[in-house]
């Protein structure tokens, strides 16, 4: 895991140092002693080793250092004020896409090959082919602006926030809802299950208290790359909602050539995506006995 | 008990006689034997939603290579009627340069196919090489290859797509470069799983002790025998490379102008939603039905190559 975070650390360095363009150019022409002194402030004279070790080591201090862009806000600051924002959208789209998944896969497999099945399947074939961006513009055009169900963009509260976390969770919630449906249908002729049937036990009985708890073992290894999902979608949704998100700032300051700001998040989401699959595979091994953490190393 | 008695008294040995052997029967097959892709592609073609998939890629794709050449429109002439309707002349309307959608759309699905298909090939020849060499030779160079690509499967997909393509200047190839440059890693796990199980069947080491060498080998058993998770995965890598594609140009990273992508093309519809939605429409059912085909083809490809489903 540190491992990664390393070649993350410093893939984006190196690139960084590559990419053309200076982050100063869009000022007005400045005498080449401003520029220097500009320079040393970000300590851009330095020679790269040197800045390479000053980034690794800011970086494992948490310390991102200062916008180029917008003189005296630090990527600290950007972070920490839009970050909970996207976590909120986060959780939320989270939430809808488990829930709303896992019930419809739950009902797709005990109504297999009937009419709520294909219904289901229909549906999840469409969330999973169309991406999340064009959902979220024409959720908006309809829901919001033509019926005026929902506030059409901003965040002011818990309203404004639904057509975003939904059009995040839509693709989602397709996913989860075929890996339900498959790991139930799989599970559906175990031994364990027909002993629930002969015991008398209702058929929804059986899928809370046995069938639900062993089929949910794939959907919980896809958290990892469902929180990847989330965080990446909220670049595009929360730019379309104009939600003032961490989202949305790293998609500015790429427009921008805003270095300091581009690293620091990206360091950032990676910390986060690493530790969310540390969180999973932790949850793995307890959910699931069979699995051992000392063997769960991968 | 005396019921089971009575019932064996009445068999006795004159109720059979010897019908003696017919060789020529014997070794008949019941069932006519078919090949193992023979039956995969019997498979294939029972599954409706696949099949429908496949033509609708090639109406896609025929499409999108009859229609910029044959269109009296250029894709890139502005024809001074500016965000038209859908109408017989224009049949998917104008942008707000006044260029024909129609022309665009299709112009615009050679460029994503393109992209796709490229990333496709670039993640199947590097994968393949990387998994089938880290498989074969197992032991230590296997474990610092994975673990390489462990490391890098671990950051985050579309995060490096996004930093490269910020450092690249924008462009069609720079967009195919950043997509491969950690696509081929899921393709070289599967191969690299698929070589080891491989390897270890006892028909292998038959071949082995028989006499075979490494190169009969690999020509024999483990390339057509990987080939159906191979092909399988490569049809599942175009979608994402696809809609990877369109969500980048969205955020500003894709193709530059003049040219059409349909993720550009979509992001430039969004703007314009409440007064030509149509702009945003076309490009985007495009999109999702090609996305929608192509994962189509691909889970009837790996339902067929199943050989649990066999009959």
């Amino acid at each position: 895991m540190f491992i990664a975070l390393f070649v993350i650390i410093t893939v984006t360095f190196f690139l960084m140092r590559l990419a053309p363009g200076s982050p100063f150019a869009s000022e007005k022409e400045f005498p080449p002693q401003i520029e220097e002194q500009l320079n040393a402030k970000y300590g851009l004279d330095n020679p790269w080793y040197i800045q390479y070790m000053d980034y690794v080591i800011d970086s494992f201090t948490f310390d991102f250092g200062e916008s180029m862009k917008y003189k005296g806000r630090s990527t600290n600051d950007i972070i920490f004020e839009s970050f909970p924002i996207s976590f909120t959208l986060g959780m939320e789209a989270m939430l809808i896409a488990v829930g709303f998944g896992v019930l419809f896969g739950v009902i797709a497999a005990l109504y297999h090959n009937r009419f709520p099945d294909y219904l289901i399947t229909t549906i999840a074939v469409l969330g999973i082919s169309i991406p999340s961006f064009i959902l979220a513009g024409l959720m908006q055009y309809f829901l919001a602006f033509k019926l005026g169900m929902f506030p059409i963009s901003g965040w002011k509260g818990f309203i404004y926030s639904i057509l975003p976390a939904l059009a995040i969770a839509t693709t989602q919630i397709g996913f989860i809802a075929k890996l339900t449906r498959s790991s139930m249908l799989e599970q559906r002729n175990s031994e364990y299950v027909k002993l629930a049937k002969a015991k008398g036990l209702g058929k929804w009985t059986t899928v809370f208290r046995h069938t639900l708890r062993n089929a949910l073992l794939p959907v919980v290894t896809y958290l990892g790359p469902l929180s990847a999902g989330v965080l990446t979608g909220s670049f595009v949704i929360e730019q379309i909602f104009s939600i003032p998100g961490l989202g949305r700032h790293f998609v500015t300051s790429i427009g921008n050539r805003d270095y300091t700001v581009i690293m620091g998040t990206t360091v950032f989401y990676s910390i986060i995506l690493l530790f969310a699959v540390f969180i999973v595979d932790i949850l793995y091994s307890y959910i699931d006995p069979r699995i051992k953490l000392k063997g769960a190393k991968k | 008990m005396t019921q089971s008695d009575q019932q064996f008294e009445k068999i006795n040995r004159n109720l059979f006689k010897v019908v003696g052997v017919r060789e020529s029967e014997s070794e008949k097959l019941a069932e006519k034997s078919i090949s193992f892709w023979k039956e995969v592609l019997l498979r294939f073609s029972q599954n409706k939603v696949a099949i429908i998939g496949l033509l609708l890629l090639l109406i896609i794709a025929v499409m999108a290579i009859v229609v910029p050449m044959t269109s009296p429109y250029n894709y890139r002439e502005q024809l001074g009627i500016y965000n038209a309707s859908p109408s017989a002349a224009h049949w998917f309307g104008t942008d707000d340069l006044g260029r024909d959608m129609f022309v665009r759309v299709w112009e615009g699905a050679r460029i994503s196919l393109f992209i796709g298909l490229t990333a496709a090939i670039i993640d199947l020849i590097i994968g393949v090489l990387w998994g089938s060499i880290a498989g074969l030779s197992g032991g230590r160079v296997d474990n610092i290859m994975m673990r390489i690509a462990d490391v890098l499967y671990a950051v985050p997909y579309l995060l490096v797509v996004i930093i490269l393509l910020v450092v690249m200047d924008k462009g069609i190839l720079p967009m195919i470069i950043a997509l491969s440059i950690t696509g081929w890693i899921n393709m070289a796990r599967i191969v690299r799983g698929e070589v080891l199980s491989i390897k270890n069947q006892e028909y292998v080491l038959a071949a082995r002790t028989l006499g075979a060498n490494t190169w009969h080998l690999i020509k024999k058993h483990l390339i057509p025998n990987a080939f159906g998770a191979i092909l399988v995965t490569m049809t599942l890598t175009i979608p994402t490379a696809i809609f990877t594609e369109s969500f980048l140009s969205y955020l500003g990273l894709g193709v530059p102008h003049p040219d059409a992508s349909w993720g550009t093309m979509a992001a430039e519809g969004n703007k314009a939603l409440t007064s030509a939605p149509w702009r945003l429409f076309f490009p985007a059912f495009f999109i999702s039905l090609t996305i929608f085909a192509f994962n189509a083809v691909g889970d009837g490809l790996r339902d067929a190559l199943d050989p649990k489903l066999r009959k």
